[in-house]
């Protein structure tokens, strides 16, 4: 589905003709790839959730042991029965989902089991938590990966560069809840500069200075865990296009370095960057739902991990149908700018 | 044996005497070197440089300053409550009336029909409440209802009257329709009340006036008191009956109970004292409860001091061996065993049961799997209830006893090692629960034993209960039980009674038969006089030695951990259910009874 990222790259490196159509064009280009792909969201989301619910029921789990707890070992079979019905867990996958479906598109996404409230109001409560999460740690990544990165790119080989490298590889190899434990463990309680976790002091009240305290370790871990494959990618197509010809030529001319690296080299390297931004929108929410266990951040992502646990299947199916259109939104976005920004860049269709 | 205990890991230092909270009087010292065999290795929630001289950690320091002996918050100024600051010490009153408690689960409701608030709830009462005794054994008191609850001859009705100045947290009164409400919803299919199961001896709740309620049982039940345990909520919050999940009581609950809810949310729970509680004004006015799932982060966060306890896994207790927590250990009914299947050649043969009863070294088991946190036993009863327990009913640790019994029945030791009896090797499969690991480790245990006197066991770790449920008939498998704990018949009565023969069920897992058992079983559940049902259990372990159908191995504890200046005092250890956690269980489960140090 991302064949505009590979087409794309081989434009920017085979120095193609920018394409003869104007800005008009490409909106209108956009927009029929924008077109194109919605149709093809769709279908995709349906399999999605229709495979959550098949995997379920071919999953050795049964959901009244979710619903039940600890009564499931002494619940009886007779009574077993009885719930099993009730609940409707006795239907086949495809009844329930399409109740599910049915339901869903008339908005009612059913009662959240382990939260005892309609998933709507767990969502309600959560996403927000979430979105301030990822939207911070993402921004965060974003503007340092860019100017560490573009630096890092003027001077191949120089000490920034051959500092910042090995430690992106490192850091991509960490995995981010140890990075989690790791900043509690040093920022928290050995420094004492910075609470450990947490949206707030448990019994503070609920505000700007509080919420902004907290948020720092875990966007930072969030936002680190995400950091090496950006700054990579900005260094990359920075080094790329210091090379192409037409910054070359500003070059040769005796233009100033500076000059070079933002009018002339940053632009084309920036485009690129944008899908790739779309394309790391799994990773970060991978990465939200370990930072918001190992920070207890009241999010909508950890709360993923208790209902997939727990079988609390109108939470899940929700949430998944949700990352799913969140993830396919995103790249769509990232494209349809990038089609827009670049006119060396064709929709899917030419 | 000490069937309660509370423990550190470390003496208690002369500083705390001023205010040493109550339960150091039944404080085990381990034996140094028993209880910790081995160094472990430092768990990441360590923080070198603690105590004395380590560099000033900005909340402690700021709380010390003031005095104030209630941890969580680096803002004090955003405590809402009164605080004395100043020089005074915990034994000048200067406790902070507000606790800061975080939780292991993610969230809980708040309906009595889901089960969340059994026997302890801070939001419900019950008609009966639960009060420990000297040893920690729960016994049955009043508490909405005005006194103990009346039987027929028979068991089969049970009258109650209630107490008349009760009121609900949304100021109307209490009535027997509440009573009625609640117990009738708990038992309608409509409901699909988690709880169902625990009444399905109860036919009908019904007022009769005011403030009598009738239940009328379906079969002659003795064990009735340990069912009116659960909280009772207002009949206008379960009319109509909608499933329980769907209640608004889980968010929104009525009580009569000491504390009403505040709010809710992801962030935290607040609870507030209920101005109009019948039994009084509460000491600890303030309860926040935080949810933090995942182990580590809770031990870091207890560290750091967010909160001023927490539940803790046994194995992470460790990291709480410094200057400013005590951990403290509440017995379990929470039993652990392996279920042995009779209609297996091998594993049901009485002189291999036998056998393997004596070869567990259950107080190594106790020291090593469940790191000093757990009692070691022979059979499902547990020793804290004292009237019903028979101390003689136990098995010593005896492996060549164990040898004995089975060369003495034709299990020959064959060339390997491993017995074998008419051309059949002594071997069978040990299922275990997977992902539990202590579940894993007790598997691994009894293997290494059963090896030791010539019997092979095959572990096999098993991710569903689904996936063991099928093959309980033919294979041997790690086994718990103790979620309802409060009488012997709720206990065992489906774990050993031969009316429940289907293979593969949870109930019976084993399939054991054994007519006295059965029997002493049916005697205990329709008999209505103290002594002679405490008499018919006891002789119920005695018939079970004889005749054993699990190995238990021990009863497990359940760890907390909490500061020692909150400047509180009143907690008493008290046996728990399987469930377990801080709003509820936990040094909490009698906050009410709590006293300034």
């Amino acid at each position: 589905m991302d064949a505009g990222v590979i087409r794309r790259g081989a434009a920017a490196s085979s120095g193609l003709e920018p394409s003869a159509t104007g800005r008009r064009g490409r909106w209108a280009a956009a927009a029929r790839m924008a077109l194109r792909r919605v149709l093809f969201v769709v279908p995709v989301t349906v399999l999605v959730s229709m495979a959550v619910f098949a995997l379920a029921a071919a999953s050795p789990y049964d959901p009244l042991a979710g619903y039940l707890g600890d009564r499931y070992l002494t619940v009886g079979a007779d009574q077993a029965a009885v719930l099993r019905e009730q609940l409707g867990l006795d239907r086949p996958w495809i009844v329930w989902w399409w109740d599910w479906v049915v339901a869903a598109v008339q908005g009612d996404l059913g009662t959240s089991h382990l939260y005892g409230q309609p998933v709507t109001a767990v969502i309600g409560q959560r996403l927000p938590w979430t979105l301030l999460l990822a939207g911070t740690a993402l921004v965060l990544a974003v503007l340092v990966s860019l100017l560490v990165g573009v630096r890092s790119a003027a001077r191949p080989g120089g000490l920034l560069d051959r500092t910042v490298v090995p430690l992106a590889y490192v850091l991509q190899g960490i995995p981010a809840f140890v990075l989690g434990l790791g900043a509690i463990l040093l920022f928290a309680l050995t420094w004492s500069v910075l609470p450990a976790a947490g949206a707030t002091d448990p019994t503070a009240a609920v505000g700007v200075g509080q919420v902004a305290e907290h948020l720092v370790l875990p966007a930072g871990v969030l936002a680190l865990s995400q950091l090496p494959w950006l700054l990579l990618h900005v260094r990359q197509s920075m080094l790329d296009a210091l090379s192409a010809d037409h910054v070359r030529t500003a070059r040769a001319r005796g233009l100033p370095d500076a000059v070079v690296i933002r009018r002339h080299a940053l632009p084309g390297a920036l485009l690129p960057f944008l899908s790739v931004i779309g394309v790391r929108l799994p990773e970060l929410v991978v990465g939200a739902t370990i930072v918001e266990v190992v920070f207890s951040w009241p999010g909508i992502a950890a709360a993923t991990v208790s209902s997939a646990r727990a079988m609390d299947f109108a939470l899940l199916a929700a949430l998944t149908t949700a990352t799913t259109l969140l993830v396919l939104l995103g790249n769509l976005l990232a494209d349809v700018a990038y089609t827009v920004a670049d006119p060396r860049v064709s929709a899917d269709d030419q | 044996m000490h069937a309660v205990h509370a423990r550190t890991h470390r003496p208690p230092r002369p500083r705390l005497e001023g205010h040493r909270i109550m339960w150091s009087d039944v404080w085990v010292q381990p034996p140094l070197g028993t209880l910790d065999p081995s160094p472990v290795p430092r768990p990441l929630g360590r923080v070198r440089g603690r105590g004395p001289g380590s560099p000033a950690r900005r909340r402690l320091v700021a709380l010390a300053a003031a005095g104030l002996l209630a941890a969580g918050c680096s803002n004090p100024d955003a405590r809402d409550t009164a605080v004395t600051t100043g020089t005074g010490s915990a034994a000048t009153g200067a406790a902070s009336t507000s606790l800061v408690l975080s939780d292991g689960y993610d969230t809980a409701t708040w309906n009595p029909l889901n089960g969340d608030s059994d026997y302890t709830s801070k939001v419900y009462d019950g008609l009966l409440r639960i009060e420990a005794g000297t040893g920690g054994e729960p016994t049955f008191v009043p508490n909405l209802a005005a006194a103990m609850p009346v039987s027929n001859a028979d068991a089969t009705e049970w009258t109650v009257t209630l107490r008349d100045d009760v009121t609900f947290q949304d100021g109307s009164p209490l009535t027997a329709a509440d009573v009625a409400a609640t117990y009738d919803t708990a038992i309608d299919p409509a409901a699909a009340a988690p709880v169902a199961s625990m009444y399905d001896m109860l036919d009908d709740a019904e007022a009769t006036d005011e403030r009598t309620v009738v239940f009328s049982l379906t079969e002659p039940y003795a064990a009735f008191p340990s069912k009116l345990l659960m909280g009772i909520a207002p009949a206008s919050a379960l009319d109509p009956v909608v499933p329980v999940e769907e209640s608004p009581l889980n968010t929104a609950p009525i009580g009569t109970g000491p504390y009403r809810l505040v709010s809710t949310g992801p962030e935290r729970t607040v609870l507030q004292a209920y101005d109009g509680y019948w039994g009084g004004p509460v000491p600890i006015t303030d309860l926040t409860i935080v949810s933090v799932p995942d182990d580590n982060t809770r031990v870091q966060r207890m560290l750091a001091g967010d909160f001023d306890g927490t539940v803790v896994p046994p194995q992470l207790a460790e990291a709480f061996e410094g200057n400013e927590f005590d951990v403290v250990a509440n017995p379990s009914a929470d039993w652990r065993s392996v279920v042995l299947p009779m209609r297996d050649p091998v594993a049901g043969d009485p002189a291999v049961r036998q056998a393997l009863n004596r070869a567990v070294d259950r107080d190594a088991i106790v020291q090593t799997v469940l790191a000093g946190y757990g009692t070691a036993a022979s059979t499902p009863f547990s020793p804290v209830f004292a009237t019903f327990y028979d101390q003689a009913a136990e098995f010593s640790f005896d492996p060549d006893e164990a040898r004995r019994i089975l060369d003495e029945a034709g299990w020959v030791v064959g060339t390997d090692g491993i017995r074998v009896k008419d051309g059949r090797r002594a071997e069978f499969t040990l299922m275990y629960y997977a992902p539990e690991t202590l579940r894993r480790d007790l598997a691994t245990a009894f293997a290494g034993s059963a090896l030791d006197i010539g019997i092979s066991v095959r572990l096999d770790g098993i991710g569903s209960w689904d996936d063991i449920a099928p093959r309980l008939g033919t294979d041997a498998a790690v086994w718990g039980g103790g979620d309802t704990p409060y009488d012997p018949d709720s206990n065992l009565y489906r774990m050993l009674s031969s009316t429940f023969d289907e293979a593969g069920s949870f109930d019976n897992p084993g399939q054991y038969a054994d007519p006295a058992v059965d029997g002493l079983l049916e005697q205990g559940r329709t008999t209505l006089d103290p002594a002679a049902r405490a008499e018919a259990y006891q002789q119920l372990q005695r018939q079970y030695l004889q005749d054993p159908a699990f190995v238990v191995m021990a009863f497990i504890d359940h760890v907390y951990v909490m500061r020692t200046d909150t400047g509180w005092t009143g907690w008493t250890p008290v046996l728990e259910p399987h469930a377990h956690g801080v709003v509820s269980w936990g040094p909490w489960w009698n906050l009410t009874e709590w006293t300034p140090a």
